[in-house]
């Protein structure tokens, strides 16, 4: 039997990287196909030659047992390949049908005409339990809920293939359920899907067979049957790799953070987070769960000083904070490590250098009465740049030009050199590879040891449970419960994330 | 004063103006949404309305025909309107910076050609002029046929084309490709919409009818042209749009109500009240600006302004 779908040898070079270098990969109609690798393994672009958003420089593809061109992604969705990609390709402010229709022609061109559209979006989604209201509009809708408009979208152009770019990133754990249910119905009605992560336990639960990718390398193709997690991470990172965090015990000392009642708003002017109130201690961690988007983000920042705070109040060791400015809280020695390091956490235009000291070049040792001490400066990085193990060739290289682990050293070294009593992190690992995630988390680990008060967001519940000395869990701007990691499972933890509140 | 404030506001001819002011308006401001809504922010208006309008003038005047003027203007209007879209989508130059480029430009050129073309000789000659046209039946009833069924029959035609644009925009599967260009021409790209064309097109198209727009001044109320006359006229359609929160409707009223307030402020002036002319002339200026400042943070299209590099993560 011919593969439905066959690239072979796919090579693709971008300016100074081979993120492809002759891939050949195969799969089936009713298979289940998972694409492991890190981050810069060349999973993406791999998967956009095959959706016809790049042109590869070398190698075939063989479709059907006939050798194609993808010249574009209207191509490859007329030779029957969808794609759902990580960053959903949806036009918020229009309905669903319309995004489904987008780009198709109607029945009654050049006019529009939903209805026909929506009785098979309804038959579509009889078919495959993908339940959505076609004339919902699409920023109304959860995350999960656009994810399935997405599929839908590509089974109406009559895809035979789909393509899932990291779908599972984004989801709660009952949403994955869902999704992982959906693509087992795909695979029974004929559907050859590839499915692309790095989450191992994902892809033992949900692929028939596994395609590993490293550095732009294919390592190997193998029947998830017959291997096991220890050795795909060994193909994926090169290395063994320790699934257990080692947690120092730590007894926890007086409370540094107390927060009681906070209300805070988001950028819209709407409830973000809507009275919350909690503590966290010296050499403790408090793990902050919750699906992206639901008010983390606006906590972090209201502590911080970032966000106005609207009701309830914030105290940082004895000082009452709640109003104050980013400005005002450099003496509180304060860390923040924000959610997004490119825009917040580092200039990225600024010199390395430059950077480490970007939040207290204002003042001595770094400048006095308004001068710069270049040296002192100088001094500083070099010294941070051993420390925190920083891969750069010197001091004063752009962060722009630096790998996404190495900056987020940099706002590491920045942050925590000061040995504050508070550190905020905010998915502090988002983005990152398993090396560069390994050492976020032991810093994190050694500030705990030193005595600080941890606040540590993070979507991924695997990295919750292993970190967290307690774990409050965020829905809706409100705290469903506050768990210890070993007292709870991640069905539990789940729930909560959607909404339903502990009991206890 | 009562009665002088009535008289001033309760009139035919106030009407007849607002309909008459409104109508370059809103042929400009109609192109700059369509551009707008595909993620192109036209303040080139301005310039594309001067274009057309001094290619109005200049084809009358050598030809004898208004009509073949108006077509000059449009496809003046068209080639500015080509050279913006190649500087701002293929070259991807930032869209308000080469949108001053083009103003500045068309200023000096529109003064460099008419004078090349006709030479230095003050007092120009008169040039034909677009007819009104009488609707007939309809512009003989009492009261209503002066007052909307006696102009420039691109006055009918602009508000026609204010239903066409907003059929084709929420009717036609073009419309919703380029409401998706707008706001997220990633997003349309990966389902096949070529970003690059709809965006060429409905630049065109707003350098068409800021063309016959700008023609309406120099050849439909005037019979000549004279340098910088649009004054602004094509930055007020571009907060029309703003203002009109970038719906067809929206924007038909926003400019009526601007076209309003130049027709109000020509009737003060004609009734000789005893304010400083200048101050009258600034009035649909200033509703313009108080308008912009009563739209607040609204909704413009997600990607309006932003380069659209295709193929690009």
């Amino acid at each position: 039997m011919t593969a439905f779908l066959r690239a072979e040898e796919i090579t693709k070079i971008f300016p100074g990287v081979v993120a492809n270098d002759r891939i050949t990969i195969e799969v089936e109609s009713g298979e289940i196909h998972a694409l492991l690798g890190e981050n810069g393994a060349g999973k993406t672009t791999l998967v956009n030659i095959l959706y016809g958003l790049h042109r590869p420089d070398s190698g075939r593809i063989v479709l059907r047992g006939q050798e194609v061109q993808l010249r574009s992604s209207r191509d490859a969705i007329a030779l029957g390949i969808g794609m759902v990609h990580q960053h959903f390709m949806l036009v918020p402010p229009l309905t669903v049908a319309e995004n489904i229709v987008l780009g198709m022609p109607s029945p009654r061109e050049p006019l529009l005409d939903l209805r026909p559209a929506s009785r098979e979006i309804s038959r579509l989604s009889q078919t495959y339990g993908l339940e959505v209201d076609p004339s919902a509009r699409v920023w109304q809708l959860s995350v999960g809920m656009q994810q399935r408009v997405e599929i839908i979208k590509a089974l109406y152009r009559g895809a035979d293939l789909l393509i899932l770019d990291e779908p599972t990133a984004v989801l709660t754990p009952q949403e994955i359920g869902d999704l992982f249910n959906n693509l087992r119905r795909l695979k029974a009605e004929g559907h050859a899907v590839i499915f692309i992560s790095h989450k191992l336990d994902e892809v033992m639960e949900i692929s028939d067979r596994v395609t590993v990718l490293r550095d732009g390398r294919l390592v190997n193709t193998v029947d998830t049957a017959k291997t096991d997690k220890a050795s795909l991470a060994r193909m994926m990172v090169g290395r063994d790799v320790l699934f257990r965090l080692e947690k120092p015990p730590v007894t926890p000392g007086e409370a540094v953070l107390k927060v009681n009642g906070l209300r805070v708003m988001n950028d819209r002017g709407q409830t973000a987070v809507g009275g919350v109130s909690f503590d966290i201690c010296r050499g403790e961690i408090l793990g902050v769960a919750g699906v992206a988007g639901n008010g983390q983000r606006e906590l972090v920042e209201a502590i911080a000083g970032l966000r106005p705070v609207v009701g309830g109040e914030i105290n940082l060791g004895d000082h009452m904070t709640t109003y104050l400015q980013p400005g005002d809280l450099l003496d509180l020695n304060l860390a923040h490590i924000p959610e997004d390091r490119q825009k917040v956490g580092l200039v990225m235009e600024f010199s390395v250098s430059e950077n480490l000291v970007a939040r207290l070049f204002s003042r001595l040792p770094f400048a006095r009465n308004g001068f710069l001490f270049l040296d002192v400066i100088r001094q500083n990085a070099d010294r941070l740049i051993k420390e925190f193990d920083i891969r750069v060739p010197h001091a004063e290289v752009k962060a722009r030009a630096l790998s996404g682990g190495n900056q987020q050293k940099v706002v590491l070294a920045r942050e925590l050199s000061r040995e504050p009593d508070l550190i905020l992190a905010a998915q502090p690992t988002r983005g990152l590879d398993v090396g560069a995630t390994e050492f976020v988390e032991h810093r994190i680990l050694d500030q705990r040891s030193r005595g600080a008060a941890i606040l540590y967001v993070s979507t991924e519940l695997e990295e919750i449970l292993s970190l967290s000395d307690r774990i409050a869990v965020m829905h809706r701007g409100e705290i469903m419960g506050v768990v210890r990691p070993g007292e709870v499972s991640e069905e539990e933890l789940g729930l909560m994330m959607a909404g339903e509140k502990r009991r206890s | 004063m009562f009665e002088t404030l009535r008289q001033l506001l309760w009139s035919n001819d106030l009407i007849y103006a607002t309909l008459r002011l409104a109508t370059p308006l809103l042929f400009a401001a109609l192109g700059g949404l369509m551009c707008e809504r595909a993620g192109v922010i036209n303040i080139g208006l301005e310039g594309l309305m001067l274009g057309g309008a001094l290619a109005g003038y200049l084809v009358a005047l050598k030809t004898g025909n208004p009509w073949l003027g108006l077509l000059a203007a449009a496809v003046a209007g068209l080639l500015a309107a080509a050279l913006f879209a190649v500087v701002v989508i293929t070259f991807r130059a930032n869209q308000i910076v080469a949108a001053v480029g083009l103003n500045i430009l068309m200023l000096g050129l529109t003064g460099v050609a008419l004078r090349a073309a006709i030479g230095l000789s003050q007092g120009q000659t008169p040039a034909p002029t677009i007819p009104i046209w009488k609707i007939p039946g309809l512009g003989d009833l009492p009261f209503v046929g002066p007052v909307l069924f006696a102009h420039l029959p691109l006055v009918y035609i602009v508000f026609v084309l204010v239903a066409l644009v907003a059929f084709v925009f929420y009717r036609t599967t073009w419309g919703l490709a380029v409401r998706a260009v707008g706001e997220h021409p990633r997003a349309a790209e990966t389902v096949g919409i070529n970003v690059i064309r709809v965006r060429y097109l409905t630049v065109l198209w707003s350098g068409i009818l800021a063309g016959v727009g700008g023609a309406m001044l120099s050849i439909g109320y005037l019979n000549t042209f004279q340098e910088g006359m649009t004054a602004g006229r094509g930055f007020i359609a571009f907060s029309a749009i703003i203002f009109g929160r970038w719906t067809p409707l929206g924007t038909m009223l926003a400019s009526l109500l601007f076209g309003f307030a130049d027709a109000l402020q020509l009737r003060i002036q004609a009734f000789g009240v005893n304010i400083p002319y200048q101050f009258l002339v600034m009035l649909p200026y200033v509703v313009t600006l108080l308008a912009l400042f009563g739209v607040g943070r609204s909704k413009a299209p997600a990607a309006s302004g932003v380069p659209y590099v295709p193929g690009e993560e």
